[in-house]
């Protein structure tokens, strides 16, 4: 208990948190996904921080990046690991709990507790596997909507969150404008370009082509380890700049000679294989592959974020780091024109960051800075301007 | 009112701007003009600057800025989109100003220009007495770590103007406390224009 106190005092965490689940799209009332199939019932893993007000105003929706999941900040009960935005979330940080109510939502197709390939479908009593239908960015918004109006909540203050996250923050917009008083997609893009569907190709490929994969159909027999983990490291790879793995391994040996036979030498390769490793005893297989296939299809490009001539009053931040190869500025710029055409109140930086595509997760100070004031003008409006120390 | 920060251009382009109207501001800096149009006068600003601490600040005060020069950041705006563009003291940074003020004038129904004068008399004298490249204070910088891509006179702009079907509705010149009124192109550090389109002064 008293480690948890200090885990509390020293990053002004949450604290303790659950995650709990929503249950909805039962017999009759089956979600309608985009490949025609439908999908009921459905559970929804969220976790929430801070306290939503009287009327409802101040709810932010953090959304997560393909591996993510519902524990965005806190810790679990006798558990060590912080929330994957931790440093964002948490009292006077850049998502203030002490002022906003935070709900962060898993995605369906997911495997952390809400319905996907790993999950049970009721109607056979064994896991879904490769008969999951193809979901799609779309699909996973529609159902955290059902979420959002569970708590009652008619207008997002904010809905927020990078990369695939930011996939969903941009399709709330386009699905839900009226329901989005403002918008943050981080080191994200109105659609993938072939460089990034080609590497989410090697990644599925990767999978598909270990035996243990077994057409999806693995469950009773274990994960495709081999497969799913050189997924992940490839993932790894796009996830850094040259500069940051520079930074941290060079062409440092781990142990201190070439051995002259297969066996990692460098530490990077190390690494690597730490990272993908670790990635199987937490990730199913085949919910990175129907969640790559999303992300994919996901295309807000030509006039399909917001359509030609609508008036649509959600305000943006959009931001993006100058070393994210995998997912470059010039896509948050796209996005920042489709806003222009329509007129949109927005704000776009570019930060300088050496930590490539990580940088979302990373880059906390000048994110806070963002942010925060982003947050206050939209919840305050202009009475953040007259308070301004003038 | 008048602090140690006094901007006498910010403070003439603080009496030009109506209140409500959509301001875009080219090169707005740290949003220390927009800012009080912002607060006193409700005016919907949006700012385009290319540092990024100073958006920083921007957001501080509640601003909306965008990331990125001037020359490319003003094609995807519709017609007619702002009531006023202005380009303070960041047209002389920029190379490509014919297709930027024509742009500017495209979107804004009045473009606000302010630069710093070329052919002021310090100039002059620098250069002709002493040989010398000319330093002022609207023109501060060294030769080799100066900003500026374009030096022009007042009577350059005018003619520029002339040339473009670009109307002049009004001009402010100013020295180095106050406004000038007389021998402008010789006597003025600054100048600031509103220009419109002829075709739109003709309505």
């Amino acid at each position: 208990m008293t480690d948890m106190k200090n885990i509390m005092n020293k990053n002004n965490s949450v604290g303790v948190v659950e995650t709990q689940s929503f249950t909805f799209a039962g017999t009759g009332a089956e979600l309608e996904l985009e490949c025609g199939d439908t999908l009921g019932p459905i559970t929804l893993t969220y976790e929430t921080y801070g306290t939503l007000n009287a009327d409802k105003s101040n709810a932010i929706l953090a959304l997560h990046a393909l591996s993510g999941d519902a524990h965005a900040a806190g810790v679990h009960r006798d558990q060590e690991d912080t929330g994957w935005w931790d440093d964002m979330i948490g009292p006077g940080k850049a998502f203030d709990t002490d002022r906003y109510f935070i709900v962060c939502s898993n995605v369906i197709g997911g495997c952390k507790g809400s319905t996907g390939p790993s999950s049970i479908n009721p109607a056979t009593g064994k896991p879904h596997a490769s008969d999951f239908p193809f979901i799609t960015i779309g699909d996973m918004v529609h159902a955290q909507r059902h979420l959002i109006d569970f708590f009652g909540i008619d207008r997002l203050l904010c809905v927020a969150g990078g990369s695939m996250g930011g996939m969903q923050v941009l399709q709330w917009v386009a699905s839900y404008p009226e329901r989005v008083r403002s918008a943050i997609p981080i080191a994200t893009a109105l659609k993938h370009s072939p460089q990034q569907i080609a590497f989410n190709e090697v990644v599925r490929q990767s999978i598909m082509s270990d035996p243990d994969w077994r057409e999806g159909n693995y469950y009773e027999y274990g994960q495709p380890e081999k497969g799913l983990s050189v997924a992940r490291m490839i993932g790894h790879i796009t996830f850094m700049s040259d500069q940051s793995m520079e930074e941290k391994f060079s062409r440092r040996l781990k142990n201190g000679r070439f051995s002259f036979n297969f066996d990692p030498d460098f530490e990077v390769e190390g690494y690597l294989h730490y990272r993908g490793a670790n990635f199987v005893k937490r990730f199913d297989a085949n919910s990175y592959l129907y969640i790559t296939k999303a992300i994919d299809y996901f295309d807000l490009s030509e006039g399909r974020l917001i359509p030609k001539g609508k008036n649509i009053d959600t305000r943006f931040l959009v931001i993006s780091f100058k070393s994210d190869w995998l997912y470059p500025s010039y896509q948050s710029q796209e996005i920042v024109r489709a806003l222009k055409v329509n007129c949109v109140d927005a704000t776009y930086c570019e930060l300088q960051s050496t930590y490539g595509h990580d940088a979302f997760l990373v880059e906390v100070e000048e994110q806070t800075t963002l942010i925060k004031h982003f947050l206050d003008k939209t919840f305050n409006g202009y009475m953040v301007v007259n308070n301004y120390g003038i | 009112m008048v602090s140690e920060d006094f901007r006498l251009d910010h403070d003439i382009i603080y009496s030009i701007i109506e209140p409500g109207s959509r301001v875009l501001d080219l090169g707005c800096g740290a949003g220390d003009l927009l800012y009080p149009l912002v607060r006193d006068k409700q005016v919907r600003a949006q700012g385009i600057e290319l540092a990024d601490k100073a958006i920083q600040e921007c957001v501080k005060k509640g601003l909306s800025v965008f990331h990125g020069d001037i020359e490319n950041s003003l094609r995807e705006y519709p017609d007619n989109t702002f009531d006023y563009v202005i380009l303070n003291q960041s047209m002389q940074e920029v190379r490509k100003v014919d297709c930027v003020i024509h742009e500017a004038l495209r979107i804004g129904g009045k473009v606000i220009v302010g630069f710093p004068n070329f052919a002021y008399f310090k100039s002059r004298i620098m250069l002709f007495f002493y040989g010398r490249s000319p330093i002022t204070k609207s023109l501060p910088y060294l030769w080799f770590d100066t900003p500026n891509v374009r030096f022009l006179s007042i009577t350059d702009f005018k003619d520029f103007c002339g040339g473009k079907n670009i109307r002049i509705m009004e001009a402010h010149y100013l020295g180095e406390k106050d406004r000038m009124r007389f021998w402008p192109n010789l006597l003025a550090l600054n100048a600031i224009f509103v220009l419109t389109k002829e075709s739109n002064a003709t309505k």
